[in-house]
């Protein structure tokens, strides 16, 4: 099958696709640290705050399960942010970026 | 207990054993043993009431009335059911294998499945048994833990999501070697990955198929050899004739029966407190057995609790979960061996496009985080209302739980409605291990079919109609293979295994990869030396852990357990002899403490002292890939890094990926 030829080195110097991939990488390793802190932060807790995992919150139910919980609908919550900007912002620039080169 | 349910129960927790604290199997012969539940139908030998015979001979304080719990399935409904899903996937694999033509059709699907497929798809590869009965199992016996444990598993897509689907998508064709070869020496670097992937799938593999067996064995009494033996032909069938897409649709149905089930049963849960959470957590704490079997366990390390704060501690962590750092080194491992597990990976390159595989990871992370909401439903809804102490006396891992438990709520609507709940269970634990197997043997295959075969010996000249031969071959003589260690591996310890794919996933393939697509520098001497470096770290790590038996270790357990039973036997009225399982016992911990030796690397005892050896072997990958590469220079790779970026970001000439 026969390629179309791409000027990489051009493509990667286009002002579109610098903002694309500084506003990507900022985004995808921001969020992707907050929740490994967020992640670890439970057994970390679990093995050296026992006393506030203990502490109960609605009726026998205690902050250590409300925080196990948590990190389910964080995880889902981070998961449809990132689908959000990616489908707004992302595809968006890298749309233009496509267009403006013509191809 | 016989020794072989012990080396069943710890084979099904293949997975949640990596941090057990619990015993573990040791490859001793058990003789004797019964083979599986359902043949001790008959009340009189029921594991149950067997149970209780000590409990009433040596205390006589009221103990809690105990539930007299035990699991039989149904012969005929079970197997009528695991007929109907055989002959469901096999009209799937007649159905794929028609349009199963090149060698994109064969790894990936042809790149025609949906994100929404696909996300399916992958929680079906990646729930296996193991999550499915062991995670609620734990819950059911220790609580807090067994649901913290459940965490790790889900918050893993997070970075599947964020790092690895879209550049994977847009930078690869079939394997891991595809993305890793892009600006590197194609040649080694393929050879490599192949073997890496080659690695993580077969330790996982092993530990599945033993866990298949054991489990069909227990589930429906056939022999353990026979269940491997049934359990790779189907694997070999799906695979070899209908590849990604007969795969792809196996795991598809099975994660659409996981969830039916799940959803159902905890429905059941719910029902019994009226659909009342605050009242479903009361009666966790007020639960007389649970608060019993909790003053047990915490008895163990010298603390007292009665009552009602016994019960409230079975919701507070520490029950099994008691070394934070083997839990860190786990969640490290999880939270960056998923991204680098090949099955996984191999799932992006079958849909079309990166807006694709994002929406399939998504839909992948509710399904997957929906169901470990649901296993906390399941857990205490067993320890309700099966009792703790009822589902050890089942199987001691607590592995049964969920099975009981459906078999339990189901009879209490109607007798036969139990045994039809407890079949349709059974086939979804049967659909799950098939899921799984085949995804594990595809990636194998595509490894060493497509980037040995295909790319280093024929150097990329073979056409379709070889590739796709290559590829069946191929994945003939994995599954053949694989069917093979697991007939060779059923008194094995496998119990290691699957942390030990997480830690070589995590430690030698995610870090190249991720180097690979995001650095600039990154060449071939950085991949060979990554990929080296962590897969033998986190191996030879795991060789010298605490996961090997120790001989001088199972002698000194022994020698206590000889101690205690040799003073409940004194303590004995006269003429009075023990019963007959701890007579079982005794005869066997006075051999075990007998053993001398040393473990398979010559040790005494651990070197390294954690289950988990991630903490320590994945910033090894690291650095090793950065400092390989940082000695070795190579100005191409450099060069050719803005093509692989342009490329992962935009998914520009990814028609190239695509039509080959």
């Amino acid at each position: 099958m026969s390629e179309k030829v791409y000027d990489w080195a051009a493509i990667a110097k286009n002002p579109k696709f610098i903002e694309l991939h500084h506003k990507k990488q900022a985004f995808l390793f921001g969020w992707w640290i907050f929740s490994s802190v967020y992640y670890f932060l439970l057994p970390i807790g679990a093995a050296y705050a026992p006393g506030l995992f203990k502490i109960k919150i609605i009726g026998v139910i205690n902050f250590g399960y409300m925080f196990a919980l948590s990190q389910f609908f964080v995880s889902w919550g981070l998961a449809l942010y990132y689908a959000h900007v990616a489908n707004k912002d992302f595809d968006r620039l890298t749309r233009e970026l496509i267009n403006e080169l013509h191809l | 207990m016989t020794f072989k349910k012990i080396i069943i129960a710890a084979s099904l927790t293949i997975t949640v054993a990596a941090v057990a604290f619990a015993e573990e199997p040791k490859s001793a012969p058990a003789a004797g043993a019964t083979p599986a539940v359902s043949t001790t139908a008959p009340a009189a030998t029921a594991p149950g009431v067997a149970a209780q015979t000590p409990a009433a001979a040596t205390s006589a304080a009221p103990a809690p009335l105990k539930k007299n719990v035990e699991l039989k399935a149904n012969k005929a409904i079970t197997l009528t059911m695991f007929a109907v899903i055989i002959g469901i996937t096999m009209g799937v694999v007649v159905w794929a294998a028609r349009q199963t033509k090149s060698a994109s059709d064969f790894y990936a699907a042809g790149g025609g499945i949906t994100g929404t497929q696909n996300g399916w798809a992958i929680a079906g590869d990646y729930m296996s048994a193991a999550s499915f009965l062991g995670i609620s199992g734990l819950i059911s016996l220790y609580g807090y833990d067994g649901f913290m444990y459940s965490v790790g598993w889900l918050v893993a897509y997070i970075t599947v999501l964020l790092i690895v689907a879209e550049p994977c998508r847009n930078a690869g064709k079939y394997t891991l070697g595809d993305i890793l070869s892009f600006r590197t020496n194609p040649k080694p670097v393929r050879a490599f990955a192949a073997i890496s992937t080659v690695a993580v799938s077969t330790f996982y593999l092993t530990a599945q198929m033993v866990g298949a067996g054991k489990l069909m064995a227990l589930l429906v009494g056939v022999p353990y050899k026979t269940a491997i033996v049934g359990v790779g032909i189907l694997m070999v069938g799906y695979v070899v004739f209908g590849g990604m897409t007969a795969t792809t649709w196996v795991q598809i149905i099975k994660a659409g029966l996981l969830m039916s089930g799940a959803f159902l049963l905890s429905f059941l849960v719910l029902l019994k407190c009226n659909f009342n959470p605050l009242a479903f957590f009361q009666s966790i704490v007020n639960s007389p057995d649970i608060q019993d079997h909790v003053s047990k366990m915490v008895l163990k390390d010298g603390v007292t609790l009665t009552g009602i704060d016994a019960g409230q501690r079975f919701l507070e962590p520490g029950l099994f979960l008691k070394n934070p750092l083997d839990q860190i080194s786990l969640g490290m491992a999880l939270v960056l061996g998923t991204a680098g597990m090949p099955h996984i990976l191999m799932r992006f390159f079958t849909v079309p496009t990166a807006q694709a595989a994002r929406k399939s990871v998504i839909i992948a992370m509710f399904i997957i985080g929906g169901f470990y909401v649901l296993t906390t439903l399941l857990g205490f809804g067993a320890a309700i209302n099966l009792t703790p102490q009822g589902i050890i006396s089942v199987d001691p891992g607590g592995n049964m739980a969920t099975l009981i438990l459906a078999q339990t709520l189901g009879a209490e609507i109607a007798p036969i409605l139990g045994d039809i709940f407890l079949a349709f269970l059974c086939s979804v634990a049967f659909a799950t291990i098939l899921a799984v197997v085949s995804g594990l043997v595809l990636a194998a295959s595509a490894a060493i079919a497509h980037d040995i075969y295909v790319n280093v010996v024929k150097d990329g000249h073979a056409d379709q109609h070889e590739q796709v031969m290559a590829a069946r071959i191929t994945s003939l003589v994995v599954g053949v293979v694989g069917i093979m260690i697991g007939l060779m591996a059923e008194k094995a310890n496998v119990a290691h295994l699957v942390a030990l794919a997480f830690a070589v996933a995590s430690s030698g393939n995610l870090p190249v990869v991720v180097l690979s697509l995001f650095w600039r520098k990154f060449n071939t001497a950085g991949v060979i030396s990554g990929l080296v470096v962590g897969t033998i770290a986190s191996i030879g790590l795991v060789m010298v852990s605490p996961n090997m038996t120790y001989p001088l270790k199972v002698a000194d357990g022994a020698k206590k357990v000889v101690a205690a039973m040799e003073k409940k036997q004194a303590e004995l009225p006269p003429g009075a002899t023990l019963s007959e399982k701890d007579a079982k016992s005794l005869a066997k911990a006075k051999v075990d403490s007998q053993l001398t030796g040393t473990s398979m690397m010559g040790l005494e005892k651990p070197l390294f002292t954690l289950k988990n050896p991630g903490i320590v072997s994945i910033p090894l990958g690291f650095i090793a890939a950065i400092l390989g590469c940082l000695m070795f220079p190579n100005k191409r790779s450099e060069e050719m890094f803005d093509e692989v970026y342009v490329r992962q970001n935009t998914g520009l000439g990814m028609a190239k990926a695509i039509d080959h």
